[in-house]
């Protein structure tokens, strides 16, 4: 290959697309490395503080597309507080400075703000796509910044963030000359919206293939909006509470069985069940369908829909819809790839919740199933033997068990066989969520069995160190490791300070880390960045001195190349 | 609803206590050093009889993060549950010239005249009748309410199902300040 003019290796190089393999490329030798980076248009950044914007941009000036994510994982269940960092608006003044053509923008537990959307869509000529995911900090401002600024603009997608509704009018932001949109998604959007500036803006989309509303937007608009983009798709509906008899819902019919590219269906924020029938015509061509947030659709009526639904890859639904439910997607959806079962009763004790039946009957009848979130009352481990057995091909596997500390309601044992069989099956797991009554045993066998595994979330979970220890002995692909409530302490956290290089970052919250051994990491790994996160009593851990015997409440490492970063707030200790 | 209520008096008492504890060992809600091994009967019983959570095992609502649910979507499910499956939907109701306000579960009532008697026996007034046009016509007072949006709105005005999924909070007007919504006196 060193033979070749370095045009020709940069063209081969635009074939390899994932980052992985970009990465590796970039090993190989000094020549391959400098072609890559002048090369590399798309960036993923895992952690926003494991570098910094200026040392992003000095490898990769050609930078066109930016993934970044910001706060650890569990920052999705409450468990950081808002103002720990992963805040936008230093990139986004970093790569405005520097005068890079971004194009794209990929945002997930960051803390964006209207005057960052402000600046971004004032800095980047070209910028064509915008992606949020879980973020905040924002309001309906900022997107109308977004809307009016970016001539080019091709996706605004805002997927499950808090966003400050001013009910303004951002959506007749968006210019006349603005016709290039192809995703617009304000699902989460809790305001009014200005139907008729949605109209306008849909009927002069032409490319527009995914539309997702928000609630605010009722049946008889949904009508129209149908009428104007029969090319959608994929659909999320707003509201859908409307008279079987109206003119409307006859209009909606007939502009759904013109929707003949429609491929993925959601929303249903407000639904009226028997309207969904409107929808059967369609069903067969169906590969994606999100009713998680349908909590008004459920029973005969959602059965009946499924039951249309005859080559689903994807399916989202809330645990309403009961075993018997599942077991109707198992004999219908026999291209199930991915299934997520979201508890509908957060208090956990409805009758219509799902149990380990409702998993087996899946298993059973999907043979191409590789992922799965499964909310579930009760688990049994001959239950998840045979799930292993008929699934070995599972990618992601999470399991919640939502009483956290439940064994197997039939004998009453820990659950741990019952996972390790399905370490020990499914090969290419890289994902698995355990809960249940765990003891050191699962461990074992997750450190013996899960070599592909990258991702591992334990929550009140095993006795004594060696759980933890085998876990970062054994996965030698592990990334991402985040622990809640589980005794794990200093012992574990010391053993092997080198494996953290090789790892994205660890979460320990509520476990038995001390504040002294957390300091001893932190001396002998000066790449790390160690954070101990103690809202209640910051100084007090300090002042006390008892010889930092004290329990830290949270702690969160993660490997860095830009040191310690200057925007944590004072709850958050930096070693 | 019980056991939340006993749940809330134990952690206001846990925010007064003064104990010998290192500040910042003992959370109410996220429990570490608890035994794990409790079966959840167990637990429960242990509440209400030592009132100390630290070695009780919470239910399983009071967790923090737990279960592992974006609060997005948590948000989502409660303001459904509160609206559809009878866990009720209280909202506030003050009249002019009250001097303190009341609460009404909106779920308890099946249209709007049985909300309107039940606010005219509980305030002691009188609403007149409802007229699409012109609001409510022979009384002084006129009940309202805060929608999610944030405005005033007339009560009556939309589908009932509606009024319950919207309504924040109800204020029965009086007087010179019903002018405002058309009413004819």
């Amino acid at each position: 290959m060193n033979y070749f003019p370095d045009e020709v290796i940069e063209h081969v190089f635009d074939f390899v697309t994932s980052h992985k393999d970009r990465n590796a490329i970039s090993l190989v030798c000094k020549s391959w490395y400098k072609i890559e980076r002048y090369s590399r248009q798309k960036v993923f950044i895992g952690n926003c503080y494991a570098i910094n914007p200026e040392r992003l941009l000095r490898r990769f000036p050609c930078l066109k597309s930016l993934t970044l994510k910001g706060k650890p994982h569990f920052a999705d269940f409450n468990l950081v507080p808002h103002e720990w960092g992963g805040f936008l608006l230093p990139w986004i003044e970093a790569l405005a400075r520097s005068r890079v053509g971004l194009e794209e923008l990929r945002l997930k537990r960051m803390v964006v703000t209207d005057e960052s959307l402000e600046l971004l869509s004032r800095s980047f000529v070209n910028f064509k796509s915008l992606v949020l995911v879980s973020c905040e900090g924002f309001t309906t401002d900022g997107l109308a910044s977004i809307a009016a600024n970016c001539r080019h603009l091709r996706d605004l997608d805002l997927q499950e963030n808090e966003i400050d509704d001013h009910r303004g009018q951002w959506l007749s932001c968006f210019p006349d000359t603005c016709t290039t949109l192809v995703t617009l998604n304000f699902a989460c959007l809790e305001g009014e919206t200005n139907l008729v500036a949605l109209e306008r803006l849909v009927a002069r989309s032409p490319n527009l293939k995914s539309l997702k509303l928000n609630r605010a937007v009722p049946l008889d608009a949904l009508a129209r909006l149908m009428v104007c983009a029969p090319q959608i798709v994929d659909l999320g509906v707003g509201s859908y509470e409307n008279d079987p008899d109206s003119e409307s819902y006859l209009k909606l019919k007939a502009a759904i069985k013109k929707c003949t590219s429609l491929r993925s269906l959601s929303g249903f924020l407000e639904a009226a069940p028997h309207c969904l029938s409107a929808f059967h015509p369609i069903c067969h061509n169906l590969t994606s369908l999100n009713l998680s947030y349908a909590a008004e659709i459920h029973g005969s009526h959602l059965i009946k829909l499924i039951q249309h639904c005859k080559k689903l890859q994807r399916l989202w639904i809330l645990d309403s819809i009961g075993d018997k439910g599942l077991e109707v997607v198992a004999s219908t959806c026999k291209e199930l790839q991915e299934l997520r079962v979201f508890p509908s009763d957060l208090l956990g004790g409805g009758n219509t919740a799902v149990t380990e039946e409702g998993l087996v009957a899946i298993s059973a009848g999907c043979p191409k199933l590789h992922s799965i979130l499964y909310f579930c009352q009760q688990m049994t481990n001959a239950a998840l033997v045979t799930v292993a057995k008929n699934c070995p091909n599972f990618i992601r596997f999470r399991l919640c068990i939502l009483d956290p500390t439940k064994p197997d309601h039939v004998t009453s044992q820990p659950l741990d066989e019952g996972f390790g069989a399905i370490v020990k099956a499914c090969k290419s797991l890289r994902r698995l969520s355990l809960s249940g009554l765990l003891t050191d045993q699962v461990f074992l066998y997750i450190g013996m069995y899960a070599n592909q595994l990258e991702m591992l979330s334990i929550a009140f979970a095993g006795d004594t160190d060696k759980g933890m220890l085998y876990v970062l002995n054994g996965c030698k692909k592990m990334k991402k490791l985040e622990i809640r409530d589980s005794p794990f302490g200093d012992t574990a956290l010391l053993a092997d300070v080198s494996k953290y290089k090789t790892m994205r970052s660890l979460w320990m919250s509520s476990c038995e880390v001390t504040l002294s051994g957390c300091k001893r990491l932190a001396q002998k790994a000066p790449w790390l960045n160690v954070e101990i996160i103690n809202e209640n009593d910051n100084n007090r851990m300090e002042e006390n001195g008892h010889e930092g015997r004290q329990k830290v409440d949270k702690l969160y490492l993660y490997r860095t190349v830009v040191g310690t970063r200057m925007d944590a707030p004072p709850f958050v200790w930096i070693l | 609803m019980e056991k939340v209520d006993v749940y809330d008096e134990l952690v206001n008492l846990k925010a007064t206590e003064l104990r010998l504890g290192l500040p910042g060992t003992e959370e109410t809600v996220s429990c570490g050093k608890s035994n794990k091994r409790a079966l959840p009967n167990d637990t429960e019983k242990e509440i209400e009889s030592t009132g100390k959570t630290e070695t009780a095992f919470p239910p399983k609502a009071q967790i923090v993060g737990w279960p592992p649910v974006r609060s997005y979507r948590k948000n989502n499910i409660q303001t459904k549950k509160n609206e559809s499956e009878g866990q009720g939907n209280y909202v506030k109701v003050s009249m002019d010239g009250a001097p303190y306000l009341r609460k009404i579960d909106l779920t308890m009532y099946k249209q709007y005249p049985e909300l309107m008697k039940s606010l005219e026996n509980m305030f002691k007034f009188s609403v007149g009748e409802y007229f699409e046009r012109e609001g409510y016509k022979g009384s002084d007072f006129v009940p309202t309410y805060e929608d999610k949006d944030g405005d005033w709105m007339l009560v009556g005005d939309v589908p009932w199902e509606m009024f319950v999924s919207s309504c924040k909070r109800l204020r029965i007007m009086k007087g010179s300040e019903v002018k405002g919504l058309g009413c004819g006196v």
